[in-house]
Parts: C-alpha cells; structure tokens; sequence
C-alpha cells in the first residue's frame, strides 16, 4: 500500500533553527530514509518552502479567489512530505517515529494512504 | 540536539509573540521583559521534567502575565504605583488567552512590538540594537559583539534607547488602516537596517554578522506571516534573501570583497533564491511596486544570470530608472550608472557619476566606483587619486582590501605600459 507521510511543524519553531541545526536535522532526516531508499519503498521526497512563499487559488462555482498564503491559518503547517510502499498501517508508522525521533521541532505526521499515484516524468 | 535546546529553541520562536502580548498587558518595555524573561525561567526549571505545555507560547504568556503582576504589586507596596489600572485584560483565563493568539490579535500585538523597536525618534543603531535585544533575545554581549563595541557601551545605549521609547510613548490603540500601513514601513525599514549591519561588517560567510543577516530574514518572514499579502514585504524579504543567498560567494580567502561579477556562482544559496524568486511572482501579482519589489528584482536578474555575461543591463537598467522616480536618490544613480557602464561603456557611466560627487564626497562606492570607470578609460592617475579617496573611507577591512587590490592591479597596468612611473 502506498502512503504518504505529510510532515506538519511550527514554521515559528523550524525558521528559528540556526543553520547548523537545520543542516543537522536534515542529515539526521537522510539517514532515517535510507534503509527505505535501499529496500525500494521510498518514493519521492520534498520539503517545501515556508509558507510565505505560498499562493492559494480558492474556487466556488463561477469565480476563482487568489490568496496569498496558505488558505487555512494553523498552529503547524505542511512542511514536507513524503511517499512510502509499506506492508501495513504499522510499518508507516513505524517511518514516521523515526523520522520523528530525528526532528527535534514538535508537530506531527499523518500517514494518509494513497487513493491514486502518477509518477509523472519529472525527472530530478 | 542536547536535551535543553528544544527548550531554548520553543523560548526563540516563541519569544515575540509572547512578548507582543506581555507588552500589551504591561505597558511597559521593561516590566514586559522581566516578566517574559522570568516565564523563561520558570520554563526551563519545569519543561524538562513535565514536558513542553500543549501550547508554549500561551503558557509563557500567562506564567509571564502572573509574574508580571506579582512584582508590580511588590513595588506599589513600596511605590505607590497605580498598577491594577494601568494593567489590561488581567481577567484573562489560558484558553481564551489560546483562543486570542490565534485570532487576529496577535498580528497587531506583534507588530506594535517590532514598531516600538522601529520608532523613528530612534537613530539606526539604537533601532538595531534594541529590536535585537527585545524582539530577538540576543543577550547584549552578543549584540556587542556584532556593533564590536564594549558590553557596557551596548547596555548603555539599549537603555538610552528604552528610554527614548518610553518617553515617545507606545502607541496601545488598535491602528487603523494608514497606522498599520505606516507602522509596517517602519518596521520593514528596522528589518533592513538589522540585515545591513550584518551585511556591511561580514568579512566571511560564518560568524556574528552572518547571525544579524539571519534574524533579520526571519523577522521578514515573520512580518510577511503577519501580513501575507503585503507586496512591500514580500519584496524586502525576497531583496534580503538575494542578497544573503551571496554570503558564500562575496569573500575571498584572505576575506577582500570579491564583486558580483567575479563571484563563483556556484556558491550562492539555491533554496533561498528559488524562494526569494517566489516571493517576487506572488509580489507582481499585486501590480503595487514600491522599492523593495524593484531592488528584489534587479537582485533576481543577477541571480537567474548564469554566467556575468548573460545580466540583463537593459533590464536592470530599466528597474532603477523606475526606482528614480520612486524614491529619487544619489545612491541609486550611483546604481543606475553601473548598469549604464555595461550597456553604454564608462563614458557615459562617468558622465552619470560626476554629477554625483557633490552629495556622494563621502561615500566610499562613489570613490571605487569612479576609480573602476577611470581605470577602464586608461586614466590611471585619475582612478588612483579615486581609489585612494575610498580607501580613507572604508568602513571595513574587506572593502579596503578590495580597493588595495584595485590599486595593485593599477600598478600593474602602469608597469607593463610604461607611460606612468609607479608612483610610492
């Protein structure tokens, strides 16, 4: 089943980190994935830029909005995320704890399984 | 990590808006710092052992809050203060306080705090240092550090500029729409002086400079968090980025500034590029230009350049014609007139420049700028006499180590043609 792991932080907490811890966590992050790079379960990974530099494009029937930002003001916001081949439920879970344990920020990851995926063409 | 610095992180990130929020309780500059710093206190003796609070930020503020209250009642026993009166919203119970930070309130608790900071009856420096101290936390032995002053100098002028603010008054009324929009200019103004005082005495990507340039960007973002669909600040936090994206790249390694045509652009920071690039998109949109957005976007044409050769002069010229107009300034022809050098040549670049040197006389670029464009011409004695005219006014070792290379270079030059003797 695939899953996508949907990494949730507060931007507050993640753009106070030095450059340093940054570059910690994100060592730290790496060596988490890469028992799943070698067995083949990771599909592809992104972290996004702050929120800041989001649009939205809010539609009703009839007229489209653009917003600045993301739509919904939340304590964490969508960071990152990843997708996994997992056997279960639990071994997504299980990514997620590590990948937790490496990520000093508070916040939270929701496994979602996956309904449809494209790989698409993009190559890196 | 070690164990504590989640906690020393949560008191950073949380930091201005509990401090917003104590500010608008107290009144109080002072009061409101003794109190966030005593929450602080509390935080790290029982954090550690009862975990962080749901809601950190809230916690701090009403740990603050009640400290608050307790050494203002302390003192009105000495002093007869009126303080019940003077305090606001002491009613408040932690849920609605959590209820409160995520209504639209905090916005303006922020910004009067980055205001306060910002008040134009403060010189640059004192705005720096104090939004350094209060809105950042930097103890002031670091600010020292970074204004390389004495720790009792910077004390004394973080005081110095308390006091001036208190005696300006804070302003406590909700703003209104031109309040707002006049507060957030000053604070973009504070922002960019914090970022240049890091910028101007950098003389290598890492240290105590390269920090200011850091927390000024994320006071950028902070303020575009607050105001996302503000297309000045959208432009001040893409200007910032740009220019911090060159940290790597601006310094030799004997740490002599290295010019924007010379840099291994290699070396310049992608991800705060692709984001600085972003923030330019979602500006134009808003088709409200302002100077930020126009330097942001001569910032963005050097950084989509590949190679030097593939700058867009036409362009770049066209952006400072535009800021001319805008916000007419020497320094901005000053500008203009490098763009004119690699479109037209030095001549007409020169021709821009003289003009200038009434006002610019003590401007160390004016001076390396009209050397560069003499030395070009084949008017060496010219272009010494300028690059010894900016070499007195550096402000810094890098820029003087650039100028001495130039001078060098010069002497070089005049060797290998012979027409003029070297000159000691």
């Amino acid at each position: 089943m695939l899953y996508a792991v949907l990494c949730y932080n507060s931007e507050d907490v993640t753009s106070a980190w030095t450059k340093e811890q940054d570059d910690k966590v994100m060592r730290d992050l790496t060596s988490v994935q890469r028992k799943y790079v070698e067995a083949g379960k990771l599909g592809p990974v992104a972290r996004l830029l702050p929120t800041t530099a989001a649009t939205t494009l809010r539609h009703r029937p009839g007229e489209t909005v653009v917003i600045d930002g993301p739509f919904a003001e939340t304590k964490e916001q969508l960071l990152g995320f990843y997708l996994i081949d997992c056997t279960s439920l639990d071994e997504a879970l299980e990514f997620a704890r590590e990948l937790s344990g490496a990520n000093p920020a508070a916040g939270s990851y929701e496994i979602r399984p996956l309904s449809l995926y494209k790989p698409g063409e993009l190559a890196p | 990590m070690t164990d504590t610095a989640w906690i020393d992180l949560a008191l950073v990130s949380a930091r201005p808006r509990a401090m917003g929020a104590l500010l608008r309780y107290f009144r109080n500059l002072d009061l409101a710092e003794e109190a966030f710093q005593e929450a602080c206190i509390r935080a790290l003796k029982t954090w550690p052992t009862n975990g962080p609070p749901r809601d950190p930020t809230a916690w701090l503020i009403l740990v603050g809050r009640n400290s608050g209250i307790d050494r203002v009642r302390r003192q009105s026993r000495e002093t007869a203060l009126p303080p019940e009166e003077l305090l606001s919203d002491v009613e408040d119970r932690e849920s609605e306080l959590a209820d409160r930070l995520d209504g639209a309130h905090y916005r303006d608790d922020i910004l009067r705090l980055l205001f306060v900071c910002s008040n134009p009856v403060l010189p640059a420096t004192q705005q720096i240092a104090l939004a350094l101290r209060i809105v950042s936390g930097l103890s002031v032995k670091q600010i020292a550090r970074a204004f390389l002053v004495g720790e009792a100098a910077m004390e004394q002028r973080i005081t110095r500029a308390k006091a001036r603010v208190a005696a300006a008054g804070i302003p406590f009324e909700t703003p209104d729409a031109t309040d707002r929009a006049e507060r957030l200019a000053a604070v973009a103004t504070m922002i960019y002086l914090v970022f240049n005082e890091g910028y101007s005495a950098m003389n290598g990507p890492d240290g105590v400079s390269a920090d200011l340039c850091d927390e000024a960007i994320r006071l950028s973002r902070l303020l575009l968090r607050l105001f996302p669909a503000e297309p000045e600040i959208m432009g001040l936090t893409a200007l910032l980025l740009l220019q911090h994206s060159r940290a790597r790249a601006r310094f030799d390694a004997h740490g002599a500034i290295v010019l924007l045509e010379d840099q291994d652009r290699q070396l310049w920071s992608r991800p705060m590029i692709a984001e600085a690039l972003a923030m330019i998109d979602k500006a134009m949109r808003h088709r409200r230009p302002g100077p930020y957005q126009i330097q942001a976007a001569v910032a963005a044409l050097h950084a989509r350049a590949e190679r030097p050769e593939q700058t867009d002069w036409e362009e770049i010229d066209l952006l400072y014609r535009a800021l001319e107009r805008l916000q007419p300034s020497p320094v901005v022809t000053l500008n203009r007139a490098v763009a004119v050098s690699k479109r037209e040549g030095p001549e007409a670049a020169l021709a821009l420049v003289e003009p200038l040197a009434d006002r610019l006389s003590g401007y160390f670029y004016f001076h390396g700028l009209r050397g560069g464009l003499l030395k070009q011409m084949g008017r060496v004695r010219e272009a010494r006499v300028a690059f010894d005219r900016a070499i007195a006014l550096a402000t810094n070792a890098s820029e003087a180590a650039y100028i001495r290379k130039q001078l060098d270079h010069l002497a070089g030059d005049v060797d290998a043609s012979g027409f003029v003797q070297r000159q000691r």
